[in-house]
């Protein structure tokens, strides 16, 4: 009995992890975290604290409380670019989602050739700079651009407009782009998932006479939970951090019609030189990503059970 | 069974995707071997390529300098950020320490803080040490916001790297130190091309803080180079276009040499444990 303990002890300690005293896991740990603390954490603390003033970024500040975020929630022109963000989320996570799922489910059918090839296009508009990408749309959705010449070549001359300058138009125009960004991601994602699907499944399915639709409500919807949850959280952080693209096609305009919390952090901190509201603001998007993804990860898992 | 018709309209499918994909690549490679005399911003196939335009590009928006100043911060940035992610994530994958796991989640809150929750106070503070305009201010912030990546990525990682190797190595009296970089890191050569991919690539490609910190020339980097292009030859669709290529090129030449890579560390931003 006894040996077998010592056995035991000199088994635990050779499967303890290596390293002699524990302390020194801090020491690897430091170098990373002293950058990170002083490069992020230090300046995360200082935009919560910038928030609770009033300051333009060069005489002396003066404490406002939370007056900087009581008119996030009041003013208008503060209020406008959430109300953007949210239905730009319909373009960048919500369009992507279901275009992926249905392209995944017309794909569980039978093993396509040629899918590296598929998966490398489908994913490329992810790697190019955002930069690239806004350059590339200004100039399509410009007066003679791309999409006005296809308008024009179809007969539908009227439908042909200004897109990123029209008031109504800009933010849908906006979110295309974004559309078409995100849809690739979510595609590679869903047909990755699917093929961890059990094939029995689907058989099974088929012996029971479901058709398409059935199969896909039962089967491939439930199968694909998880890939989804990773993708609403992909495409909802990235929808919500689009400064770039807002930047370089629109700079918030026609007036404010397209400009985003992302952009308007920018604007307030350094172009009207208002840094205590443009905390404020920066701080209200952080809480809307991490309750937007929490509530993915909650609407997610409450279903599991 | 699946019938000949499925077949064609899941090919239909996936062509049509593929051709809304690659229409405004497509589009930007024609404007940018396009007649620079054409001022249409529209779809026309070029007469002939001219190459003239990436050369003219190139010297009117100073491109050379520029990818010099990208070139710099991606590999500070790259080298930084694996050497200390390494040492962390190492710690955090396979060392029982108080505090990991708050730590290790303090590291995981980068992944989706957004950039603008801290650059107004950071550009306040790098302007009081005197870095605004100076490579310092593009290198050290970002290096700490790949870290998040970087230590999440790679404690994974050494979570799962092989119990027994380690024991091994640690009965040869190998000390945590030689286990780390003459066992672990050789054999974890996949999962840390992953992560210097992912990181080249966000570095290559980060505007908003290169637009903040920077606003000399001598230091700007290319997609900041790109919009000030923009800014002053807006309408040489021709012009704007070969600059545009000329700065997506390096990503997407390594993207299509080891697009698993970078697909599979692109996805794993989200997956939890």
């Amino acid at each position: 009995m006894r040996a077998r303990q010592a056995v035991g002890d000199l088994a635990a300690r050779y499967r303890r992890p290596p390293g002699a005293p524990r302390a020194v896991a801090y020491l690897y740990i430091l170098p990373a975290l002293a950058v990170y603390a002083l490069f992020l954490l230090f300046p995360l603390g200082q935009t919560v604290w910038l928030s609770l003033l009033h300051w333009d970024g060069l005489s002396a500040a003066s404490w406002a409380g939370l007056e900087n975020y009581r008119d996030l929630l009041t003013d208008p022109a503060l209020r406008a670019p959430f109300g953007h963000a949210l239905v730009l989320l319909l373009f960048y996570a919500g369009l992507p989602v279901v275009l992926g799922l249905l392209l995944a489910a017309v794909l569980t059918r039978f093993r396509v050739r040629g899918m590296t090839f598929f998966r490398t296009v489908f994913f490329l508009p992810q790697v190019l700079a955002m930069v690239v990408v806004g350059v590339t749309w200004r100039s399509i959705l410009a007066p003679d651009g791309l999409l006005n010449d296809l308008l024009r070549a179809v007969g539908a001359d009227s439908l042909t407009r200004s897109w990123l300058g029209d008031p109504t138009w800009a933010l849908p125009s906006v979110g295309v782009v974004g559309t078409w960004v995100m849809t690739g991601l979510c595609v590679v994602l869903f047909l990755a998932g699917v093929q961890r699907i059990p094939r029995e499944l689907y058989e099974a399915a088929r012996v029971d006479g479901a058709g398409a639709v059935r199969e896909f409500r039962t089967v491939t919807l439930p199968g694909l939970r998880g890939e989804t949850a990773v993708a609403l959280t992909l495409t909802i952080v990235a929808g919500l951090r689009n400064f770039d693209l807002i930047y370089i096609t629109t700079s918030g305009g026609p007036g404010n019609a397209t400009s985003v919390p992302a952009y308007e952090v920018y604007r307030r901190a350094f172009e009207i030189n208002s840094a205590g509201s443009a905390a404020a603001m920066g701080v209200g998007l952080t809480v809307l990503i991490f309750t937007l993804t929490v509530v993915v990860a909650r609407l997610v898992e409450g279903r599991k059970s | 069974m699946t019938t000949r018709a499925e077949r064609l309209l899941t090919y239909g499918i996936l062509a049509l995707f593929t051709v809304i994909s690659l229409t405004p690549v497509v589009g930007i490679l024609s404007s940018a071997f396009g007649d620079r005399a054409t001022t249409d911003a529209g779809f026309s196939w070029p007469d002939a390529l001219h190459w003239g335009n990436f050369a003219e590009a190139w010297t009117r928006g100073h491109f050379a300098t520029y990818l010099g100043n990208s070139l710099l911060v991606v590999a500070a940035v790259v080298t930084v950020t694996t050497v200390l992610s390494v040492l962390a994530a190492y710690a955090f994958g396979v060392m029982r320490f108080p505090g990991s796991t708050v730590l290790f989640y303090l590291f995981v809150l980068g992944l989706t803080l957004p950039q603008e929750a801290v650059v107004v106070p950071l550009y306040f503070d790098l302007r009081y040490w005197g870095l605004t305009d100076t490579y310092w201010a593009l290198i050290l912030p970002q290096t700490a916001q790949s870290l998040a990546f970087g230590v999440f990525w790679l404690r994974t990682y050494f979570r799962n790297s092989s119990r027994a190797v380690i024991e091994a190595a640690r009965i040869d009296g190998a000390t945590s130190w030689t286990v780390l970089w003459r066992v672990l890191v050789p054999m974890g050569r996949p999962a840390l091309s992953t992560m210097v991919v992912i990181v080249f690539m966000w570095t290559w490609n980060e505007f908003l803080l290169a637009l903040v910190m920077v606003s000399d020339e001598a230091h700007r980097t290319v997609p900041l180079g790109l919009a000030f292009f923009q800014g002053q030859h807006s309408s040489d669709t021709a012009l704007l276009a070969a600059a545009s290529v000329l700065i997506a090129l390096p990503v997407v030449v390594v993207y299509i040499a080891l697009q698993r890579r970078f697909i599979e560390g692109m996805l794993s931003g989200a997956t939890k444990e």
